[in-house]
């Protein structure tokens, strides 16, 4: 077939997939987190309430669709476009599981760039521009402030994010996505998080800051700043922050399932059930995080970033460095 | 420093603990329609006008109820009992009752007040309707029917009041 038309036959498909898994989300996080809180979440619009994301759905897509009087229109129309397509881009270099087929193995993702890691990065870091102009171009004080702050803090973690990843890759020898997961084949016999455990511990937190989830949600919280930079943003467009919020998610977590605790490997099961196991695993723990810690104040949350994470990263890259250079030569 | 990263930890470990046991324990949620909580028994619910157990109704329209109402939302309108027409054993009875729903807070003060215990609030909550109309009750239309439960418990209650007050020889 031709290659062009295969790959867009697979991007529709993972955007229908990710689109599916990010409202089912939703649904996952309002019973998990219930569930946290002693009681039930929502069980009457399905069976167990699996229908509830259909019905938001619907519910936001009738919304009425208020634009400020002085917003920049395009800009205001931009952003929460901006966001969605980065979270969307971001997931063609994920390799999702193995398919044997008669030629040989193939992967079982869109694009098998040689530079894996630093395309997702560099897409996530298109996040930045999504939050700024979104609370910029409302026009409100809010959305403006909370705009600033969103974009502080991510920037802020962006740098940590993308240096306890460094060990993985220095152990790894390769950007590529798929070399990484192989390594668990070829290379050590146990997941690289035994390797790295200070880097997947500050991936995660690292990676809660960039997806501006609990506890580092204050430029998003509705009790600070009255929902910050998405407060002008009704109907669609803000459906469309939440869903590239939920997609960032579903990455983040698909990411460190492969860069930590070898992607789609494992005994017995098809590849695609382990990787969906382990994402669902990371899928959790994210909500778990929510349900139990409050909400760190600005100033907590920049000097964690600057204080903590980003020496604590450069920590365990020269850790890394040094045991790996001691080691192989 | 090192110190309070150490007590940090363990403290978001122990709060991770705690929310991870409360995840297996059973939810409290009474699943409402289908499941309801019990009222105590001086629930004050919806109003009801009682009768005697010979079929005369209780209420005599002094309009104590209405005097003692603290939004003003019964109206009473006395007439005269007549040898032809007897409705409550006095001298008059409620020609026309009626209690604005959306008014009544529910404080059971027209129940205090009632002389001979003609209005009680039941345990019955559950009062929607679909105009603001419906919301008027008359007296016919929905102040009449009592569950029956409810009205064996106020008529026990008041022979205990009676044969106490005999026992102890008031009057």
């Amino acid at each position: 077939m031709n290659p062009i038309v295969l790959t867009i036959i697979e991007s529709v498909v993972v955007i229908f997939v990710l689109a599916t898994a990010m409202a089912y989300m939703t649904w996952f996080e309002r019973k998990v987190v219930a569930y946290m809180q002693v009681r039930l979440g929502p069980n009457r619009v399905g069976i167990m309430g699996l229908m509830q994301p259909a019905a938001d759905g619907i519910k936001l897509a009738f919304k009425e669709s208020i634009v400020p009087r002085n917003a920049s229109k395009l800009i205001y129309t931009l952003a929460p476009a901006i966001a969605i397509a980065a979270a969307l881009s971001a997931f063609a270099v994920v390799p999702v599981g193995l398919i044997w087929t008669k030629s040989g193995a193939l992967y079982a993702q869109i694009a098998n760039l040689n530079v894996g890691i630093l395309f997702v990065f560099a897409m996530s870091s298109m996040n930045v521009y999504a939050i700024v102009l979104g609370g910029w171009s409302a026009n409100s004080k809010y959305s403006l402030l909370g705009g600033l702050r969103a974009a502080a803090q991510l920037i802020s973690y962006e740098m940590s994010l993308g240096l306890s990843v460094i060990g993985v890759i220095m152990i790894a020898g390769s950007l590529r996505l798929q070399d990484i997961v192989n390594f668990h084949l070829f290379g050590v016999p146990f997941p690289l998080i035994v390797l790295q455990p200070l880097g997947f511990f500050l991936y995660l937190i690292s990676a809660i800051a960039e997806t501006n989830r609990a506890p580092f949600d204050l430029p998003e919280a509705e009790q600070e700043l009255t929902a910050g930079y998405h407060t002008e943003y009704t109907g669609f467009k803000f459906a469309l922050y939440y869903m590239a919020e939920y997609i960032n998610m579903i990455t983040v977590s698909c990411l460190a399932s492969i860069l930590f605790l070898a992607g789609w490997q494992g005994p017995l099961l098809p590849p695609i059930f382990w990787f969906l196991i382990k994402v669902i695993f990371f899928l959790f723990l994210y909500v778990w995080i929510r349900a139990t810690l409050p909400r760190l104040r600005y100033d907590a949350l920049m000097r964690l970033g600057w204080k903590v994470l980003l020496p604590l990263s450069m920590l365990n890259l020269f850790i890394t460095a040094i045991v790996y250079v001691a080691v192989v030569h | 420093m090192a110190r309070n990263v150490a007590e940090d930890a363990k403290a978001i470990t122990r709060g991770l603990k705690t929310v991870m046991t409360e995840f297996f324990s059973r939810p409290v949620t009474v699943s409402y329609p289908e499941a309801k909580r019990p009222v105590s028994e001086r629930y004050r619910g919806r109003h009801y006008l009682r009768r005697y157990e010979n079929g005369l109704e209780r209420c005599i329209g002094c309009e104590l109820c209405a005097a003692a109402c603290p939004v003003g939302c019964i109206l009473v309108e006395a007439a005269e009992n007549t040898p032809e027409n007897r409705v409550s054993p006095g001298e008059r009875y409620a020609k026309r009752y009626e209690i604005n729903m959306l008014r009544c807070i529910f404080c059971g003060l027209c129940e205090e007040a009632c002389p001979v215990q003609a209005i009680v609030l039941g345990p019955n909550y559950e009062l929607s309707e679909y105009t603001r109309e419906n919301f008027v009750y008359t007296k016919e239309k929905l102040l009449e029917p009592l569950p029956p439960e409810v009205e064996e418990r106020l008529r026990q209650k008041e022979k205990m009041r009676i044969a106490s007050s005999l026992v102890e020889g008031k009057s």
